[in-house]
């Protein structure tokens, strides 16, 4: 199995790609064919010529400033710029005549005089851009003298910074040179090498969409400012996404990884292992040692953009905090001990076998992790489903979009999202409702604020003021900041605008979806109770607004929904799926580029841990496991009989565990303990059982009541598939060898043999085999055809053989779109004297959930600690200032944070998030769920906010048991 | 000039009486230096959020045009041609006496706030070079007696 290659073409091709009618024309006696609008550059790309370069990048429009890539055209005066000069049809072009070739060796000369001659010694020493123009023209001579230049500090006319260095004593200062901002952790930007080339400010505006650098000043003393005035990177608004670096042909922006470990020599197309967009990576390495991300260009869902989590936090992987050896112990109040697979093995396979003697094999159970891959994560079923016989699994996607799948298989047909993330490019109004793209997806956010500037509109339903409401260029045409747990509300209430208002689309409802059934939903939804005049006192959302969104979404071209947890976690939130899925339908949005209803899925692999039967009740491929005919396909796979009845959820196992039923259990890669609410019953479900084996990278808080564990392996250390949250399946490829020992499906395998299954895979390729014997919607998935596309997005089967970008294009999967009733129930949780506010949680751009990996790098810089952002007429209310200490209580418990006063925060609603274990924010959060997925209400909890003078005695307590339980002995000699 | 420390209210109405123009980003950071003189930073994070900017884009736009200012100016700015043909009748000569009487160099400003010299690159004046302009008064042939003589009339 080859592991590591890269068959596409990685080259630059200096303008990005354009798609236009065809063009023929020849360059260097070379006919080539390009779409029109195509640059003379690019098109001689195709060719096979490169042009010499400096300013012009793929990545970003062309510029036109280096003057190095001037070419000549026959009947045209002068050497145009071929960045700037798109192709014509018949066109002759010159790139090597003797005129342009002058004119590039002194351009080449000119900016060579202001840069240090310190090549053998740089950083990007062999990566520099202006290295391979200089040989490429054959400057071989700079006849400018020292004069005014930025890279000699010593201002004495040294030539290089070493030689500056020796003449430092003697020489004046240089007023022109500036020292190097390090203030980023993860990449360093030099004045000195700068060649002023804009490729960095024009990623961080067109690619990125901060605007966070600028040019300064004009002429020789222009140079690159990140803010304003006075700011560095790290105080600008820069968001350390990488594309600047990326951009960079210096050594001017540059990771400092680079400066410390050398430049890589071998590359491993991969997959990110952060959020559900699942950005592809390059990883960079020499041997073994990983030097750095890059984000791969032919990546399909993020198209060579990345996040400050990808680019840069993976350093987790190296922490010293990492456990590489097996632990047992017998009780969680005894120390760990250091032991041998075989014997951690035994020890929990005993364990295991005792209690399913002892109790029966429904006590047993395994939580799949959306962290980890397919293969993986199809192992942990099986291993409950035919070595404990019973379907005790669920998966953290129960806590997070267990309603998307309910609400879209209910009224579609799939449990899926239904576009490509190219989709978006079409898009003309995006409705984003309950999520915070810019930092829980920041790479589609990107690619939405890049369409926002290009004209498409922008509705935001969310109770805050979240960056996609306005920030540089771009400004919500609606922000709908409703009260949390009323978004059914909201959306039924739209539905009645666009119902009784005429809006809906009748030929596509009459030709997809249920006629009966939609006029039934349109009796409903044109009751007078659903008008926004009659919901808005409910949900705080000016009527009028509501309507004009209302109006703009049925009728703006274009519509797609995007839509995060603030949709799905909330005692409604299969409802509110449903709702999404009826707007979409009667707008006609649905089976075409720029539409459809879009998850934005949380982790990297929630869609596939959800896809490969990870749910009590569901076979791999969302099929229910009272099906014989389903169960049969598996019998005769695995040679077992199924248990037909549904096993378990995370917080059925948990109640039953405090009853006393439920008594041993496999985790692996998920941290209950602190993303699932209400920490405190949690913990007391854990601590009732009797073998609780934690399989992960670190001794995270739910390993704090374990009795075995089991060292992961991180994504870097692997191989497998990851499935995005456009159904995207992408390869996870194995970078390194496992610092554990064992990739993770590995471990699982050990566990599932050391109680007598007698597996033998010895690659995941051939547990993908199994999944596509398995399941229809897999059916034609190979590492093959994974290696020949790159990825497939499913269903990929006899009708689909390369995967289905989009969804329902011709019919829904369940035939007719399904309309479904949508009442608006309160959540019992609700504000009052006691506890006055709601508290709504989520996440922030540089951590990530429960901050296991993020928290073990340098992201912390930005974000060392949760804060409770509050608005201000609140916080005067409370005597509180920005700052200060506070105690958040709810009627489940109560944590003590620093308080952010921001009008950001709607009144009466207070948000945090959940990246810390010190602060525990779900200490506070209750055990509310979904109606029909149980997926906790996170997202509406009441609470109240005072002043505080240090941590709560759960905190004191927590922060004690947690460092007595994480005691390990010395590994005995 | 009324004043060089306006409110933030003071240059938000200076902002909000641009925005009727197509493209106002210019004239405000004018309308700023006309009434106060300079362009104080604190203008700029006011002038980025109105127009939907990221203080670094308005930074740049200010910093590309050396007329505007960030700090007030002494009462009297003197501007030095210092292109082909001033230089060619001895402008060198006449920047050096003047700066150094003044004991500053360009851009700077006496310690008693009186005055600022400042280079130019050509006043439109080659007839009569060197050319120099203090205040809005264009000076011809100027030396460096009659640029003093100017000053101290102006006090």
């Amino acid at each position: 199995m080859k592991d590591f290659i890269i068959p596409w073409d990685d080259r630059d091709m200096g303008t990005p790609a354009k798609a236009g009618k065809p063009v023929h024309l020849t360059i260097d006696g070379i006919d080539v064919t390009v779409p029109a609008g195509t640059s003379v550059m690019r098109a001689a790309m195709e060719a096979g010529i490169t042009v010499p370069k400096l300013c012009a990048t793929d990545s970003v429009e062309a510029f036109g400033s280096c003057r190095l890539c001037v070419v000549e055209i026959e009947g045209r005066r002068g050497t145009p710029a071929s960045c700037t000069t798109p192709v014509h049809a018949g066109m002759k072009v010159h790139t090597q005549s003797s005129k342009v070739k002058k004119i590039r060796k002194g351009v080449m000369e000119l900016y060579v005089s202001d840069h240090p001659l310190d090549c053998l010694t740089c950083a990007a020493n062999g990566d520099c851009e202006l290295q391979d123009m200089a040989g490429m023209v054959g400057l071989r001579d700079v006849r400018y003298t020292p004069g005014e230049n930025h890279y000699d500090p010593s201002g004495t006319g040294a030539r290089s910074q070493a030689e500056a260095r020796l003449r430092m004593p003697v020489g004046e200062a240089n007023p022109r040179y500036l020292p190097k901002d390090e203030s980023n952790p993860y990449f360093t930007y030099d004045p000195s090498k700068c060649i002023v080339c804009s490729r960095c400010v024009r990623a961080c505006e067109e690619v990125q969409g901060t605007f966070a650098l600028t040019i300064e000043g004009r002429g020789f003393e222009s140079r690159v400012s990140a803010g304003a005035a006075g700011d560095d990177f790290l105080s600008s608004d820069c968001v350390s996404c990488g594309a600047c670096v990326q951009a960079c042909p210096t050594a001017t922006l540059q990771e400092k990884s680079v400066a410390e470990l050398g430049t890589p020599d071998r590359e491993v197309v991969t997959t990110c292992a952060y959020c559900g967009v699942g950005c592809s990576f390059k990883a960079e390495l020499n041997g073994d040692q990983l030097v750095r991300m890059t984000p791969w260009k032919h990546g399909k869902a993020n198209r060579g953009h990345s996040c400050v989590k990808g680019r840069f936090a993976y350093g987790y992987a190296e922490h010293p905090d990492r456990i590489l050896n097996p632990m047992i112990r017998d009780s969680i109040d005894e120390p760990w001990r250091e032991v041998s697979w075989s014997e951690a093995l035994a020890f929990a396979s005993e364990r295991m076998t005792g209690i399913r003697e002892k109790y029966g094999r429904r006590s047993l159970g395994v939580i799949t992790s959306s962290r980890c891959t397919n293969e993986e994560t199809y192992l942990v079923q099986k291993l409950t489903r035919a070595v404990f016989l019973n379907n005790n699994t669920d998966t953290c996607a129960r806590v997070c979009h267990s309603p998307t799948g309910y609400g879209l298989g209910q009224t579609f047909g799939t449990s899926a999202g239904t576009q490509d993330f190219d989709s978006v490019e079409k898009v003309d109004v995006a409705l984003v409702i309950g999520a915070n793209p810019t930092d829980g997806h920041p790479v589609f956010a990107s690619r939405l604020k890049k369409r926002l500037r290009e004209g498409a509109k922008l509705i935001v339903i969310d109770p805050r003021r979240i960056d996609m409401v306005k920030s540089a260029h771009i400004e919500a045409a609606h922000h709908l900041p409703l009260t949390p747990g009323t978004n059914v509300a909201v959306v039924t209430a739209l539905g009645h605008v666009i119902v009784t208002e005429g809006l809906y689309d009748e030929a596509f409802i009459r030709e997809r979806c249920d006629w009966d059934e939609f006029q039934a939903y349109a009796e409903f939804v044109s009751d007078k109770r659903h008008a926004p005049e009659s919901t808005a006192l409910l949900t705080g959302v000016n009527a009028q607004e509501l309507r004009a969104a209302a109006r703009l979404f049925a009728k703006g071209g274009n519509g797609a929904i995007y839509y995060g947890l603030g949709v799905t976690e909330h005692s409604q939130g299969s409802t509110t799926v449903m709702a999404l899925a009826n707007l979409a339908m009667m707008t006609g949005n649905i089976g075409r580029e720029g539409v459809g209803v879009n998850p934005l899925r949380g982790q990297n692999n929630v869609q596939g841990s959800c896809d490969m039967g990870s749910f009590p009740h569901e076979l791999p491929g969302y099929r229910h496991v009272k099906l014989p005919e389903v169960r049969k396909v598996f019998e005769d796979a695995w040679g077992v009989e199924i248990d037909p009845e549904p096993g378990l959820r995370i917080p059925n196992m948990l109640d039953a565990a405090v009853e006393g039923t439920f008594k041993g259990l496999y985790c692996q890669g998920e941290d209950i303990l602190q993303s699932d609410p209400d920490t405190r019953h949690v913990a007391a479900g854990l601590a009732a059982m009797e073998c609780v084996i934690v399989h992960d990278l670190f001794l995270n808080e739910t390993a704090n009541y374990a009795h075995v564990f089991l060292p992961g392996s991180s994504f870097l250390e692997k191989n497998g598939t990851f499935t995005n949250a456009e159904r995207r399946i992408n390869r996870v490829r194995k970078v390194m060898a496992p610092k554990n020992g064992y990739e993770d499906w590995e471990v699982t395998q050990m566990l599932a043999n050391a109680m007598g299954a007698g597996w033998a895979y010895t690659h995941p390729e051939q547990i993908m085999a199994e999944i596509a014997a398995t399941t229809p919607s897999f059916a034609n998935v190979t590492y093959d055809l994974l290696e020949q596309k790159g990825s497939v997005q499913w269903p990929c089967n006899e009708e689909h053989p390369e995967g289905t970008p989009l969804m329902h294009v011709d019919g829904f999967m369940r035939g007719k779109g399904r309309f479904i009733v949508t009442e608006y129930v309160a959540t019992a949780e609700r504000s009052g004297p006691r506890f006055p506010l709601l508290l709504t949680t989520g996440r922030i751009l540089s951590q990530y959930n429960v901050g296991a990996q993020t928290r073990r790098t340098s992201n912390s810089v930005w974000h060392e600690q949760d804060l409770l952002e509050i608005h201000p007429h609140d916080a005067e209310n409370r005597g509180l200032k920005d700052g200060d200490w506070i105690k958040l209580a709810s009627r489940s418990g109560e944590t003590t944070l620093k308080a952010s006063v921001t009008d950001r925060m709607s009144p009466g609603v207070v948000y945090t998030t959940f990246h810390h274990p010190d602060t525990q924010a779900n200490v506070v959060t209750t055990d509310y769920s979904d109606w029909a997925t149980n997926c906790p209400e996170y997202k509406v909890t009441a609470v109240q906010v005072s002043p505080s003078n240090g941590p709560t005695d759960w905190q004191e307590d927590y922060a004690a048991q947690a460092e007595r339980s994480r005691r390990i002995l010395p590994a005995a000699e | 000039m009324r004043h060089s420390h306006p409110t933030s209210d003071d240059l938000q109405a200076l902002i909000d009486a641009q925005m009727s123009l197509e493209g106002p980003l210019l004239p405000i950071l004018h309308a700023i230096q006309e009434a106060h003189g300079h362009v104080p930073e604190a203008a700029l994070p006011l002038i980025a959020e109105t127009l939907n900017l990221t203080p670094a884009e308005v930074h740049g736009v200010m910093s590309f045009y050396h007329d505007f200012r960030k700090a007030p100016a002494g009462r009297h700015v003197v501007k030095l041609c210092r292109a082909e043909a001033c230089q060619s009748m001895g402008a060198n000569a006449l920047s050096e006496a003047v700066l150094d009487k003044l004991g500053i160099g360009w851009g700077g400003t006496t310690p008693d706030g009186r005055v600022t010299v400042e280079a130019v690159y050509c006043l439109g004046l080659c007839a009569c070079a060197p050319a120099a302009m203090i205040g809005d008064r264009l000076i011809g042939r100027a030396d460096a007696a009659r640029i003093d003589a100017e000053l101290e009339g102006a006090a």
